[in-house]
């Protein structure tokens, strides 16, 4: 069977580590990585800009930026743990027919992150890593990345 | 050596100043901190604003100790190579972070083995004056089997 080719997006930092702490799923797929830090630590990996909500140019050039990788690479599941340029990956996956999964932080104990919250509506895999935010039509509880 | 590091997305100068003052009183441990664009400057410890990839890991790999804000970077950094990580958490109400969810994560990960809580320079330093008696973590270099498993069957299907 043909590998699945996933998109594997995350900011740099706690995010992108949580991200890489499902290496052992990414390495049976055909898997390429976006953050916003250069790293040459990790094959097939494409860097972004760093953006924030405070930035409203910068956050049209990260999803300029993240729609071209997303159609570049055509694929079939796009995850991300967070935040900007991961819910762009979600949104952006949805709008080319990939299957999406937003995986929340498990920084976010009491409640979802703000772009959970709205990565929320393009996620077909809503996760969050607290049982107790685990609701009906909201996340679900899978396992944490501890 | 003790790595402090707060992070690349924002200040924080109430804890480089804690740490500071410790590195004033204990000249003769090696202290060295990342502090992001803060406005205090250290006196008494080296420091950086930012580290690149690289370099971080090369002081992380020669810290004994880390001494972080609550976030998880830093935090599941430590526990997979097995250092003690003392977390001092970032309060909202005292303009440290857009929302209190540092404290809602150290509650949480305060039972884990490995990490220690210190919400007050007091705490902070009473846990350094027995640093040889922490203990690292103990997890694994990958997410627990049941979320490898939600995730690669939800892929597969």
């Amino acid at each position: 069977m043909k590998k699945k080719k996933v998109l594997a997006v995350a900011s740099k930092g706690g995010h992108f580590i949580q991200l890489m702490r499902l290496k052992p799923v990414f390495d049976r797929c055909d898997t390429s990585y976006v953050t916003n830090q250069k790293r040459c630590d990790i094959k097939d990996l494409t860097c972004v800009v760093d953006a924030n909500r405070n930035s409203k140019l910068l956050l049209i050039l990260l999803f300029l930026q993240v729609f071209w990788v997303v159609l570049i690479k055509r694929p079939d599941v796009v995850i991300s743990t967070g935040a900007a340029p991961g819910y762009f990956a979600v949104l952006c996956g949805k709008l080319v027919g990939a299957k999406t999964i937003w995986l929340d932080s498990i920084a976010n104990a009491e409640e979802l992150s703000l772009s959970g919250q709205q990565a929320g509506k393009f996620a077909d895999l809503w996760l969050t890593q607290w049982p107790t935010l685990a609701k009906e039509n909201g996340p679900r509880f899978g396992g944490r990345v501890l | 050596m003790i790595l402090l590091t707060v992070g690349t997305q924002l200040p924080f100068d109430r804890l480089v100043r804690a740490m500071d003052e410790w590195a004033k009183a204990n000249p003769h441990i090696e202290v060295f901190a990342q502090i992001a664009n803060g406005e205090y400057i250290p006196k008494h410890m080296e420091y950086v604003g930012f580290l690149g990839q690289k370099h971080f890991e090369s002081l992380f790999a020669q810290s004994e100790l880390v001494i972080a804000h609550a976030g998880m970077g830093s935090v599941i950094s430590s526990l997979i190579s097995a250092k003690p990580v003392v977390i001092f958490p970032r309060r909202a109400s005292l303009g440290e972070h857009r929302n209190e969810h540092q404290l809602a994560t150290c509650q949480k990960l305060s039972s884990l083995k490995g990490c220690y809580v210190a919400h007050e320079p007091d705490d902070l330093y009473s846990i350094l004056d027995e640093q040889h008696q922490l203990e690292g973590g103990a997890i694994g270099p990958f997410a627990n089997p049941q979320l490898l498993q939600t995730i690669e069957n939800f892929i597969l299907q």
